[in-house]
């Protein structure tokens, strides 16, 4: 994964409230078995038209954000279904952290996963943030420092759950950080047999 | 300490505290279907790892398997291939796997009931939200995605961050009419669909032990559209009868003793809750979705609201966006509003109880004329069958409805069941949101009753009445 310290970019501006996982990716494209190649069907019913051509008119779409790495969105995004699929597809399209007032569990437990950073700001800052991205202003997110600073200086502060910020910063994968723990899982399995044997019995 | 249920499993299975309220916490089940899993397999192959425990994992393919003419070739490709690599993953991994002509298969959350694999004080998770479902036998069960899984192949474990606790009340005697999924609306109508964010959802109150275990399913599986991870209710009786003699069900002097544990596992009085929500049950009545959130609950004799009508600026926004979608003018009546199509199935509805709510409100009558295609879809071939042999599909048929092949279909619209553009669905399932049952499709969702209703009459009704 790749390591994230400081990223700086024009946000998109995208703060439509309740975005649930179908808007980020249609169900029609679950249908994967790989991981890469979503980012052309992210907020497909957004960027497409009617007769499938992409219209160009979502903001998604528009210079400069198609090169942007930051979004700024609204309230409870990636609600609905827990598809990964969401957070490949935001990936694939170039993103690296979401800013938002608040974020479904599961999406933002996903997110983290996949080297994406979602940082949780209140809505005055959510919103100060989206205009500097309607002005296309840069700002820049610095997750060794927890804040993100405002195209006119202004800093936030966020805070973020320690043991993802490691495994952001130093890019590191969550499994081979679990398994350094495999003795402790296997007392666990020890004690837990001994307590609830049923729970063994098709060991 | 005073703990609660979820407290109480938490700390059960707590390997390792990884600090800021993070648990390295132990997985006792594991479902898994065809759409989130290849991936996860790939990594584990990418990454040459093992998987830890196949034992504690089950497959079934239900997402796109197909609901009729299961034996001819699948006509999607990208459904046979997720299918296809369902199979070799499972075979090349050691993982049981119901296959898609078994008696068993089914939607992985009503499956794992049937085979007992879902039990009191387990943690279960599965790569889909719904997971919650399993919530009704005392479990802690909930939905992942594909890095979990894979984290969970490899470890049998996942990080996790403990989720606070919060309790939904019901009491009171369900009104006439009235089931399980208008409590599930009811209380996502109240709280919305961010009101248990960040929370395990403990349900509790007379209404819900008054519940079948098919009720208490349907209900713990809409925790997830009320915004919360988990949903759970304290195992009773009821509970321990309905896993009794079930395939993965304990046995013997193991009965025993599990029986015994699982009656630990009650709240204790005074275990704090960060939330609590009271609802009175004698005050709900037969519920329908107006808009394109869950949250968007309305009694079928009340009106479609209008977007000022909300007091929050960007909820009237968002219901200015709802109704255009949707189709619907502010003040219409909701019992004039015609249906196109009918849905009653899902891993929220398709259990035996929803097939004989539904059966009971045929009466003799028929599907409309106006509906293009009105479908029950059973959750497993087990319920199939079980309907079967009370003859419900005969009733089904004659009426003019499709008795289908068990699967999620027009829940997700993976496979060819989905609605087209503008049509406007009937549906159990549990998410209305744009494109949900197809691109342009308008999804209301309704109990067993009121989509049975709404076929025979062409249009919403009040089943109290009807
Ligand atoms: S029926 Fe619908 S909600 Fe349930 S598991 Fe299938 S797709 Fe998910």
């Amino acid at each position: 994964m790749q390591k994230f310290d400081q990223v700086t970019s024009i946000p998109t501006p995208f703060t439509q409230v309740n975005v649930d996982t179908d808007i980020i990716i249609p169900a029609k494209h679950l249908k994967t078995i790989t991981r890469t190649g979503l980012g052309v069907h992210a907020f497909e019913n957004i960027r497409y038209g009617a007769d499938g051509a992409l219209t160009g008119e979502a903001v998604f779409d528009r210079a400069p954000y198609t090169e942007a790495t930051i979004l700024v969105a609204g309230e409870n995004f990636g609600c609905g279904s827990s598809r990964e699929h969401a957070p490949w597809a935001i990936a694939d399209m170039g993103y690296r952290c979401i800013i938002a007032p608040s974020f479904a569990d599961i999406f933002a437990s996903n997110c983290v996963k996949n080297g994406i950073l979602t940082i949780t700001l209140n809505t005055e800052a959510v919103r100060h943030l989206a205009l500097d991205g309607e002005a296309e202003a840069e700002i820049t997110v610095d997750l060794p420092a927890e804040t993100v600073t405002a195209a006119d200086g202004t800093v936030f502060n966020f805070t973020y759950n320690p043991v993802h910020k490691e495994m952001l910063v130093g890019g590191l994968d969550e499994i081979g950080q679990t398994l350094q723990d495999e003795a402790l899982i296997t007392a666990f399995e020890i004690r837990q047999k001994a307590a609830q044997p049923w729970l063994y019995n098709r060991d | 300490m005073a703990k609660t249920v979820f407290d109480k499993i938490w700390d059960a299975h707590l390997v390792k505290e990884l600090g800021d309220g993070v648990g390295l916490v132990y997985i006792d089940r594991h479902l898994i279907h065809e759409v989130t899993s290849p991936q996860a397999f790939d990594g584990l192959r990418a990454a040459d790892r093992q998987l830890r425990r196949p034992s504690a994992v089950i497959a079934v393919p239900d997402h796109n398997v197909p609901t009729k003419d299961r034996e001819k070739p699948n006509p999607d490709a990208n459904s046979a291939a997720q299918l296809a690599a369902l199979d070799s993953n499972c075979a090349a991994f050691g993982i049981e796997k119901i296959d898609m002509f078994d008696i068993r298969q089914g939607i992985v959350h009503v499956m794992g009931p049937e085979q007992g694999i879902t039990q009191p004080g387990v943690t279960l998770v599965c790569g889909d939200s719904h997971t919650s479902t399993h919530g009704a036998f005392g479990a802690l069960a909930f939905g992942i995605g594909t890095s979990e899984i894979e984290h969970c192949f490899a470890t049998q474990t996942l990080q996790l961050k403990k989720l606070k606790n919060m309790r939904v009340t019901v009491n009171g005697r369900l009104p006439f009419g009235c089931s399980a999924k208008d409590v599930a609306l009811a209380i996502i109508g109240k709280i919305g669909t961010a009101g248990g964010t960040g929370h395990v959802i403990e349900y509790a109150g007379s209404t819900i032990e008054d519940l079948s275990m098919e009720g208490r399913m349907t209900l713990c599986n809409m925790s997830i559209e009320a915004g919360a991870r988990a949903g759970l209710v304290a195992p009773d009786a009821k509970t321990f009868a309905y896993i009794k003699g079930r395939t993965w069900a304990p046995k013997g002097m193991q009965w025993d003793m599990a029986v015994n544990y699982w009656q630990s596992l009650k709240s204790d009085d005074g275990a704090f809750f960060d939330k609590e929500v009271t609802l009175d049950a004698t005050e709900i009545v037969p519920l329908v979705t107006w808009g394109t959130s869950p949250e968007d609950v309305i009694a079928v004799t009340g009106d479609v609201p209008a977007p000022e009508s909300f007091k929050d600026p960007s909820k009237q926004a968002a219901a200015v966006s709802a109704l255009e979608y949707m189709g619907l003018t502010a003040g219409e009546p909701m019992d004039r509003v015609k249906v196109d199509r009918v849905f009653v199935g899902s891993c929220t509805n398709s259990r035996i109880e929803d097939m004989r709510e539904a059966a009971a409100m045929i009466k003799g009558r028929k599907v409309n004329v106006r509906i293009i295609e009105a479908i029950i879809v059973p959750g497993s071939g087990l319920v199939k069958h079980q309907a079967e042999e009370e003859g419900l599909d005969k009733i089904f048929i004659d009426a003019g409805f499709e008795w289908r092949d068990p699967g999620c279909s027009m829940c997700l619209a993976m496979n060819p069941d989905k609605a087209g553009a503008g049509e406007r669905v009937a549906s159990t399932s549990n998410r209305n949101f744009v494109g949900r049952q197809g691109p342009g499709a308008r999804t209301h969702l309704v109990s067993p009753a009121m989509a049975v209703g709404a076929a025979i009459a062409g249009h919403f009704v009040d089943v109290r009445n009807y």
